[in-house]
């Protein structure tokens, strides 16, 4: 796929409800702006995001996937961030093993006080997705016949 | 098919000036399932949910989609408005337009696409909603305080006084916390202990209020109304029973030497001790780090002259475990380390001192029996200096962004008091602001400057140089003049910012609850929800939630208090129904769901199951709904799918992703 | 083979076992197949050799349905595998005899690099240092045993049992390269390296399931690929994002779980080095997280089910 000038990425972000969606809210009422290429879905925690999320986001067109969940200690369920880290750190390693593009996922600790850095990670993820471009590995990983 | 109907708000202005409603509402009439759409300026107002009611009604809706402000603002009104209406709640689901998108956009397109983009996947959402009930549990009617402080024993007592038990759990030999440690108060100048001793006392003498001092809170686990909470009572070498509080002990014991804490370290005290005389339980603490008899197995002196037998030296930690249905943290503050602030001479010179040691030196039962002396060699000052915001509303790592609130006040207040007692001692203030903003504050800051005579100097301190001769060359600039200022100090007093006490982090972790960049305390919303935790049944007192001078602290401290006699008077709770389950027919019964569950949760039972007509017995996982608190952990470490969270299910996420992604 | 043979018929006769589950001869001398044994008389088929590297331990879980006592075979690194059914409490260790066997590495016929193979000999009795002599339509050839060997026998992780009631057999080392040099070897590559590298293995991929079959830790009574669970059923058709889909998530899901005994790679027709996945998670566990083997041991947590304060952020380290 060419990339124009007005290309949009499509951005899934995963937040968690008690820090990161909050953090996301806040980031909101202080009218802190992000691209409006980022879309949130709320998750009780970060770890409720299955892998299985992220790369379904990626087969229906998603440029970049990114979860936001409490900062590890403060996690409302005491311990959910902790497998959160685990699984996505195995994951994007496998993702970066296949040769797929490691801009195009993250995990960011945004709490309920931090919309600042909610919004200057939006802006900073956005702009490396950008800068990527369409995402077509994932799609190419098996040659389409 | 579900019905479904979009309401769309204009939040006023807050939403309609960004987000095109009518297109919004147009593009929802256009989704699968969608039989209603309408905009409104305000869908949270009763007409705005008139509305909702009647296309419930006229149009038989099953579902519905709000494209409004968070849901952790109106997520609970509109749900109840569909309860209210027949609708089961959990048909609801709530489209952010505002926060992450009218808010944060400019441009009316870009945010219109977005908010379209965000309907949709409600819409796809709600489609898979599922109708769900709320179970109950049941309420302990016990709440714990976490600090004895003045947070801690307000709050103790206005529940106490409504009936219900109170444990405070206090990590110090006594109750009384920062606000004993006080000489005066402000802006009354009656005496700290004078108002505070009576409140202590009651406390230890209510039926319903059990004190726990030289403990802490070791586990936290349950939720609300139904914690369980390990509470380690440390070893005192003590017995509470047999102590009469006589203090020979004290008197005897040889070891002299550790400082005394409760005098900021200004001096010493003895390794059995009660921090200060008004300590409540009056029943001393053996130190066991200095004491000889701990440490050598000689001496045993306090023992040798305790009349009442109380000295048990072998005495050991013991846990109580204990069930509560709230509890509130009440940890309040220390000041900062100034080992950043090379700049002031603390630490150098024992005439610079903070102002919560100045209070010590200003007590009568503190270290100079009240006289206000120079530490180094006894001289009554007759020049102090007093420097504000050391440490606070401060830009760089050194110390904290906040302004400590009570500074401007105290000074004030030891202002007025030195130059009431000693009025041939000159005092001049270094502020950056005065900021006086409480009931008869500004007037008490006034009277300290046309009163009292204090001089107050608009701004900063660069250097404290401690001279040859003993004083203090105070560096220093006025702003209003213009010019530098050098002054000549026999003491001087840094307005030290406060912190939240260190401790707070580990109890916040028990109690996941949440804590800010400063470590305070997070509220579940900052100006609607001031004195609860976002964690359940966790409240908040004092300045463990941010800065507080002692009359905020009290009316928080109750606040705090009615919020958990809200919560004790219950005798049942709806519990969330988003809790995980565990498809029978799926489930290989494998036992990595159990492993990640923080609650305890998950259970397996053997069960015959009709798999498409194979009957077998299968191990199959069970999850106790009321212990579940819906994290979703498991579902994840699931690799079958069976096990799945009601509300958040992997084919509702799977929707809200395909229709942001289409 | 014959020690084998006559336990088996002991235990059948005695009523001790219910049923012998071992492997069967085939047609050919390499198509060994599994196979439940019956009766004593069905044990005339029963074969141990070279080619029985098929993995029993995954039968066992429909061994356990069955009345009485099933007697299985298993080799060393197929131990590890039932020791993690048991620890997910899959397979119903009271209905089991367990005789582990002796192992001196086992062979695939797709590393015997001539046409037109009859037979193979020397298979039976094999030892690492021997040769085997190949009948072919086109005359004899003969091949180093340890060249023939399955790629997971050159990174064996060790002869000894993690469970059994009885050992019979001896079992030679036959360790002779890195288990985690392929992986690395990979990691060095360019992201475009990487990228082409899969792709062209990928690609291959005929989504048969058969990997997914053979897997002892792919023991889902339903995989969330053929339920509706994720909205991922039946679409391999449709779709062809769900073959990466489904290698990333079934080595995902087998993560901490996976023993490496390499079943994947050995029954894959199109050869896809499907190990690789599994090998690389492995390789990052054993990194991050502490040196950690599947079915060790019943009792040490999963690195996915635990953690610690400190880990690894997600992604550190990346360019």
């Amino acid at each position: 796929m060419p990339v124009t000038e007005n290309w949009k990425p499509t951005i899934v972000a995963f937040c968690c409800n008690w820090c990161s969606y909050a953090g996301a809210d806040l980031a909101g009422s202080s009218r802190l702006a992000y691209p409006a290429d980022v879309k949130i879905i709320k998750v009780p925690c970060s770890c409720r995001v299955n892998p299985m999320f992220i790369l379904r986001a990626f087969e229906k067109g998603a440029d970049g996937v990114i979860l936001c969940g409490c900062h590890p200690g403060d996690c409302h369920y005491s311990t959910g961030n902790y497998y959160a880290r685990r699984r996505m750190t195995l994951l994007f390693s496998m993702l970066d093993y296949l040769g797929v593009e490691d801009g195009r996922t993250r995990v960011e600790w945004v709490s309920a006080a931090e919309g600042v850095k909610f919004s200057e990670t939006m802006n900073s993820f956005v702009e490396k997705v950008r800068g990527l471009g369409p995402n077509v590995r994932l799609g190419d990983l098996r040659c389409r016949n | 098919m579900r019905r479904i109907g979009v309401f769309v708000c204009h939040c006023g202005s807050n939403i309609a000036a960004t987000v095109d409603v009518k297109k919004v509402v147009e593009m929802a009439l256009l989704e699968q399932g969608v039989v209603h759409a309408e905009d409104y300026p305000y869908m949270c107002s009763e007409a705005g949910q008139s509305h909702i009611a009647e296309a419930i009604r006229e149009k038989q809706l099953d579902g519905i989609v709000v494209c409004s402000c968070s849901p952790r603002m109106h997520e609970a009104t509109f749900r109840k408005c569909a309860e209210k209406n027949g609708l089961n709640p959990y048909l609801v689901e709530i489209a952010n337009i505002r926060e992450h998108c009218s808010w944060i956009h400019k441009d009316m397109q870009e945010a219109t696409e977005k908010a379209v983009i965000l309907m949709r996947a409600a819409v796809a959402k709600v489609h898979l909603n599922a109708p769900l009930k709320a179970g109950e549990s049941a309420v302990t009617k016990r709440a714990l305080v976490i600090g004895g402080g003045i947070a801690g024993i307000q709050t103790a007592l206005d529940i106490a006084d409504a009936g219900y038990h109170v444990d405070i759990v206090e990590k110090e030999p006594s109750i009384g916390g920062r606000m004993s440690q006080l000489d005066k108060t402000f802006p009354t100048l009656d005496c700290s202990a004078c108002i505070l001793t009576p409140k202590m006392v009651e406390a230890a003498s209510h039926e319903n209020i059990t004190i726990h001092t030289w403990s802490e809170v070791e586990k936290v686990s349950g939720f609300v109304g139904n914690f369980t909470v390990d509470i380690r009572k440390k070893a005192r070498y003590v017995n509470m029973d047999k102590c009469t509080g006589c203090g020979i002990c004290q008197e005897k014991c040889p070891s002299k030497k550790p400082l005394n804490e409760f005098n900021r370290g200004l001096n010493n005290r003895s390794a059995i001790y009660t921090p200060f005389a008004q300590a409540i339980p009056n029943v001393p603490v053996i130190d066991a780090a200095a004491c000889i008899k701990l440490k050598t197995g000689k001496c045993g002196i306090c023992e040798k002259f305790c009349q009442a037998g109380a000295i048990d030296y072998a005495q050991t930690d013991e846990i109580i475990t204990q069930q509560y249905g709230a509890i509130v943290v009440a940890t309040g503050f220390d000041t900062i380390k100034l080992d950043k602030y090379g700049e002031y001479a603390y630490g150098e010179s024992k005439d610079v001192i903070t102002s919560l040691e100045l209070e010590r030196i200003m007590n009568a039962a503190g270290p100079t029996k009240g006289h206000l002396e120079r530490l180094s060699d006894g001289k009554a000052p007759k020049e102090i200096v007093f420097i504000q915001c050391v440490g606070s509303r401060c830009s760089d790592d050194r110390g904290k962004p906040y302004c400590s609130k009570i500074c401007c006040m105290y000074t004030a207040k030891h202002a007025m008091l030195i130059r009431d007692k000693y009025p041939d001692t000159n005092v001049t203030v270094f502020y950056i602001d005065v900021r006086t903003p409480g009931k008869n504050f500004d007037e008490f800051y006034r009277r300290a400057v046309e009163d009292y005579g204090v001089n107050y100097v608009k701004g900063q301190v660069g250097k404290v140089a401690p001279q040859s001769d003993g004083s203090l060359l105070v560096h220093g600039v006025d702003l209003l003049e213009n010019k530098q200022i050098l002054k000549k100090a026999d003491m001087v007093v840094l307005a030290t910012a406060i912190e939240p006490n260190s401790d707070v982090r580990k109890i916040a972790t028990m109690l996941t609850a949440s804590i800010d960049t400063n470590n305070f305390l997070t509220e579940a919303h900052p100006k609607l929800r001031p004195v609860e935790s976002p964690t359940a049944g966790v409240f908040l007192s004092g300045v463990c939630q941010g800065p507080k001078d002692i009359p905020e602290t009290v009316a928080q401290a109750g606040a705090a208090a009615v919020k958990v006699i809200g919560l004790l008077a219950k005798d049942k709770l709806k519990t969330n129904p988003c809790t995980a389950k565990a498809d029978e027919l799926r489930c290989n019964g494998c036992s990595q769901c159990a492993g990640v569950c923080p609650y305890g949760a998950i259970s397996y039972e053997t069960r015959q199951v009709n798999d498409h007509g194979i009957r077998e017995d299968r191990r199959i996982a069970v999850v106790n709904s009321a212990l579940c608190q819906g994290c979703g952990a498991c579902t994840v470490t699931c690799p079958s799918g069976a096990m799945d969270l009601q509300g958040f299910s992997n084919r509702q996420i799977i929707a809200e992703v395909d229709a942001i992604c289409r | 083979m014959q020690e084998l043979m006559e336990r088996a018929k002991e235990l059948l006769a005695s009523g001790e076992v219910a049923r012998v589950l071992g492997w069967k001869k085939g047609e050919n001398d390499w198509d060994v197949e599994p196979r439940f044994f019956e009766s004593v008389d069905s044990l005339q088929d029963f074969v141990y050799d070279g080619f029985c590297g098929a993995n029993l331990s995954k039968y066992m879980i429909e061994a356990g349905k069955k009345e009485g006592k099933t007697l299985v075979f298993l080799k060393p690194c197929d131990s590890y595998s039932y020791n993690q059914l048991l620890r997910e409490h899959r397979v119903d260790r009271e209905k089991a005899y367990i005789i582990g066997v002796g192992c001196k590495g086992k062979l695939s016929i797709s590393k015997i690099p001539f046409d037109g193979i009859v037979s193979v000999q020397g298979a039976s009795y094999p030892d690492v240092s021997e040769n085997l002599t190949v009948q072919t339509l086109y005359g004899t050839q003969t091949v180093a045993y340890k060249d023939a060997m399955l790629e997971r026998c050159h990174v064996c992780k060790g002869k000894e049992h993690v469970v059994y009631d009885e050992l019979l057999g001896e079992s030679t080392d036959t360790v002779d390269a890195d288990r985690f040099a392929e992986v690395q070897r990979i990691e060095a590559m360019s992201p475009e390296e990487k990228f082409a590298f899969f792709q062209k293995e990928l690609s291959k991929c005929i989504r048969c399931n058969a990997c997914r079959n053979v897997c002892p830790a792919c023991s889902c009574r339903k995989c969330v690929f053929d339920s509706t669970a994720f909205n991922s059923d039946q679409k391999a058709n449709t779709t062809s994002f769900e073959e990466k889909m489904f290698h990333i998530i079934r080595a995902f899901h087998v993560a901490g779980r996976c023993t490496d005994c390499g079943e994947c790679s050995r029954v894959c027709p199109q050869g896809i080095p499907l190990h690789l996945f599994n090998r690389k998670f492995i390789k990052d566990i054993n990194n991050l997280y502490g040196a950690y083997q599947a079915g060790s041991d019943l009792e040490t947590k999963a690195p996915l089910t635990n953690f610690t304060l400190d880990d690894a952020e997600p992604g550190v380290g990346r360019g």
